[in-house]
């Protein structure tokens, strides 16, 4: 079984960390993964978007044109990879920065005002966080648990001082999915367990 | 006469770091008398057997041939980058290049302006003879205004072909360099100058202070068109008044250890 | 030594660190440029050179330099570094010193862009710089491919007097995987260099380090010579993997990224039934031609899937010699094929029309 996940938005707002996480967490449970940016020529402030690969079996190509899920935290994101998220599939919206409504109907849309709860945490750079806690609420590829060690193990040291309000950001995220998915008429063909 | 009173005393030898064999330059050149004053200090520092010399591509390309010590042929021009490789991973080894004016200052300019600026430990003989001799007299960044040569047969014109490259000016700026001296081969006096000057830029390296190079205007009878003495004296009335010999760069540190003149 | 979650660039710097390399020497070129940055913090910690040069051409004249010691040496860049290397690469050829060479390869010609690209596979495969001789060239295709491959290299080098260069593309330099580093190499100590190495003629003969043979007999021995190498070198280095071909009647040919990607389409179009399986050379010079050349006999048809527009494919055909149809499906500039792109190739070519 394999899923794969693509996290896009501008440069700065953690795509490519979010990525790792999931990469490193794969790596801690001892399956195979594959983390593949991608950057726009600025160094800052452009597009920044990464692939991640998780399967139990080995993993051939490590980029894929239809994702199982996205997590699109700016609206060039959005119109690009609503289309392209699998049928069944899961999307994860950036509300803060996006203004308009997701228009698939075959997959798990959710609209997550990330840096707005974020700040409400403490920090606004932890929307990607509140972002990845929503997308694991809806795709169980990781138990979200396992992620928050794995966010222990890896955190940079000077972010240390972060952890539990990153946490924190996730169980937001998590919680957010949930009760946006209670009330949300689920599409017919999600399943978001399945392979 | 007693012939077992007779002493026989040797006053002028082969270097120990010269090979014994003929060079393949030109009668009348001063690649001999540069090579020999190179094998000459090594010899005297006693340090033959550490030394690593790299080779260029001009006429000097069979240097290899004629050092009697470790030596490596280097692209055209590279021999500084070269030499940086073998001085980064030898540092107790002696590190010299010795390279002609199309080498260090034309194709290899990039090379020997780095090397200098990193204060690279390494030693550079530059002959300097205003002209490419192996290629067969072209001009040569240290060409003089108006000089002929085949690629300028009716002089270097300074409007078409720009002006001579003084490499110990530009090389004296940069704060790598220790020690940027220029020589002359032309006469005896000159010569003696020239085999201190080496001395101190072998000594600068030993005493790890940096970027040495010593500038050796030379002759080329052959290209130039005239006899071995005439070109000495052509030296002496041409080149110097455009290359003026003296030291242009004495870094710190670089008085105490020997060999300058005073 | 644990599985660690590992950037190709990272890795393979760190995997020559631990097989002993002595040197390096570099210069910043996107998508490679973590393993300079790699080599900048962990040379200097641990005593050994790290340098970046003013360019690529003096890079790897370093190179060439610290090879002629002996040294375990080596540089990285990426296709237009590269291309300023091929004179130095091949002065190391024509002096037989060892030296290793990492290319993550990205669009072109010219300046091109920064993406991941195969494009530069005859400059390399074939030689490259001027004059008669080959590179050992090996081709990874996963992080821990080329953290061993990279490793190997240094061995290789040493053991043909060459140079190795491992070929990759900014897919593979910017990709995480988990992988394993080898453990640290004690570097061999400087009195058990080579016997032809410069080390300065202490008690011995000099050693001469030159490439040039100015008589065209001598010059003609001297390519012999490298001739009967690279016959050695194809006798015992051939390096390939196989997927799926045991029952196969279509082979797909790709190497490192593309190779995988198309690994991803040959299981994709096995679950649809095609016998189809997957053929990666590793080894790109030693080229696997008789392998090929085997499978050439009981294959309906090949497709061979490249990051260019069709460079291996002339060596596939070589290899397969006219026995089955050979086609080809490349992206260029850049652009990295999905997996869907070449199952659509496969299923075209299991079609009846095609076979």
């Amino acid at each position: 079984m394999q899923t794969e996940i693509i996290i896009s938005g501008f440069g700065g707002q953690g795509a490519l960390f979010a990525g790792q996480l999931l990469a490193y967490c794969a790596l801690d449970l001892d399956l195979h993964v594959t983390w593949i940016p991608s950057y726009g020529p600025e160094m800052r402030g452009g597009t920044a978007h990464c692939t991640v690969i998780i399967s139990d079996d080995e993993i051939g190509s490590p980029l894929v044109r239809d994702p199982r899920a996205a997590i699109v935290m700016n609206l060039p994101s959005l119109d690009r990879y609503e289309t392209l998220v699998k049928p069944g599939g899961v999307l994860v919206v950036n509300a803060s920065l996006v203004d308009r409504q997701p228009t698939r109907q075959d997959i798990t849309t959710v609209m997550i005002p990330a840096t707005e709860e974020a700040e409400a945490i403490g920090d606004r750079r932890m929307g990607n966080l509140v972002l990845l806690g929503a997308l694991l609420e809806l795709l169980p590829v990781l138990p979200p648990e396992a992620v928050g060690e794995s966010l222990g193990r890896h955190i940079p040291a000077h972010h240390r001082d972060l952890l539990k309000s990153n946490l924190e950001a996730m169980a937001r995220g998590a919680a957010l999915a949930s009760a946006a998915r209670r009330d949300a008429v689920e599409p017919e063909a999600v399943s978001p367990g399945a392979a | 006469m007693d012939l077992s009173e007779m002493v026989e005393s040797l006053v002028y030898r082969k270097p120990d770091s010269l090979r014994d064999v003929e060079t393949h330059y030109c009668p009348g050149c001063t690649h001999g008398l540069a090579h020999r004053l190179v094998a000459e200090v090594i010899d005297e520092l006693g340090m033959r057997e550490k030394a690593i010399g790299v080779a260029p591509v001009g006429c000097s390309v069979f240097a290899y041939n004629y050092f009697n010590m470790d030596f490596a042929e280097a692209a055209h021009g590279r021999a500084p980058a070269m030499a940086t490789g073998i001085k980064r991973v030898n540092p107790d080894n002696l590190v010299f290049t010795y390279q002609g004016d199309g080498d260090l200052a034309s194709i290899g300019a990039a090379e020997i302006l780095h090397a200098a600026g990193r204060g690279e430990n390494i030693t550079v003989v530059f002959i300097n003879n205003a002209i490419y001799g192996m290629t067969g007299g072209q001009m040569a960044p240290t060409t003089l205004p108006g000089q002929r040569t085949s690629s300028t047969p009716l002089g270097r014109d300074v409007e078409v072909h720009g002006f001579p490259l003084r490499m110990c000016e530009v090389l004296s700026q940069l704060d790598g360099a220790a020690y940027v001296a220029r020589r002359s081969l032309h006469d005896v006096a000159n010569i003696r100058k020239a085999k201190k000057a080496l001395r101190q830029a072998f000594e600068v390296q030993l005493n790890g202070l940096g970027f040495a190079m010593v500038e050796l205007l030379s002759n080329c009878p052959t290209n130039w068109g005239m006899g071995a003495t005439d070109s000495l004296v052509w030296i002496e009335e041409h080149m110097i008044p455009m290359f003026p010999l003296g030291d242009y760069k004495v870094g710190p540190g670089v008085a105490s250890v020997g060999g300058r003149e005073s | 030594m644990a599985r660690e979650l590992l950037e190709g660039n990272v890795a393979f710097a760190e995997a020559a660190i631990r097989a002993g390399c002595e040197a390096y020497f570099g210069y910043p070129i996107t998508p490679q440029t973590e393993a300079l940055e790699h080599m900048a913090r962990r040379m200097p910690e641990l005593g050994r050179a790290f340098l970046q040069a003013e360019s690529e051409v003096a890079a790897i004249n370093m190179v060439y330099g610290a090879a002629c010691t002996g040294a375990r040496v080596m540089s990285s860049s990426s296709s237009p570094g590269v291309s300023l290397m091929m004179e130095g690469m091949s002065y190391i050829a024509g002096s037989e010193v060892p030296a290793v060479l990492v290319d993550i390869m990205r669009g072109g010609p010219g300046l091109g862009n920064i993406a991941p690209s195969q494009g530069d596979y005859f400059q390399i495969v074939k030689g490259g710089g001027h004059g008669d001789y080959r590179p050992i060239v090996l081709a990874p295709a996963t992080v821990q491919e080329l953290i061993n491959l990279t490793v190997e290299a240094f061995d290789l080098a040493e053991r043909y007097r060459c140079i190795v260069v491992v070929l990759a593309d900014g897919c593979l330099g910017q990709m995480m995987e988990p992988a394993e580093l080898p453990p640290m190499r004690a570097i061999r100590p400087s009195a058990e260099r080579p016997e032809w190495a410069l080390n300065g003629a202490e008690g011995r003969s000099p050693n001469v380090i030159s490439s040039i043979y100015l008589e065209p007999l001598e010059e003609e021995e001297f390519n012999r010579r490298l001739l009967a190498k690279q016959a050695e070198i194809e006798a015992h280095e051939v390096r390939f993997r196989e997927l799926a071909l045991d029952d196969a009647e279509l082979a797909v040919v790709g190497f490192g990224t593309s190779g995988r990607v198309a690994q991803s389409a040959v299981k994709f179009a096995r679950q649809e039934g095609i016998k189809v399986g997957l053929m990666r050379p590793i080894s790109l010079n030693p080229f696997p031609y008789d392998a090929l050349g085997r499978l050439a006999d009981r294959m309906r048809a090949f497709l061979v899937v490249e990051m260019n527009g069709g460079q291996m494919v002339e060596d596939v055909r070589l290899a397969v010699e006219g026995k089955a149809p050979v086609r080809f499906y490349g992206r260029m500039g850049g652009v990295v094929p999905f997996p869907d792109e070449i199952l659509a190739e496969i299923r075209k070519l299991n079609a009846p029309t095609e076979a």
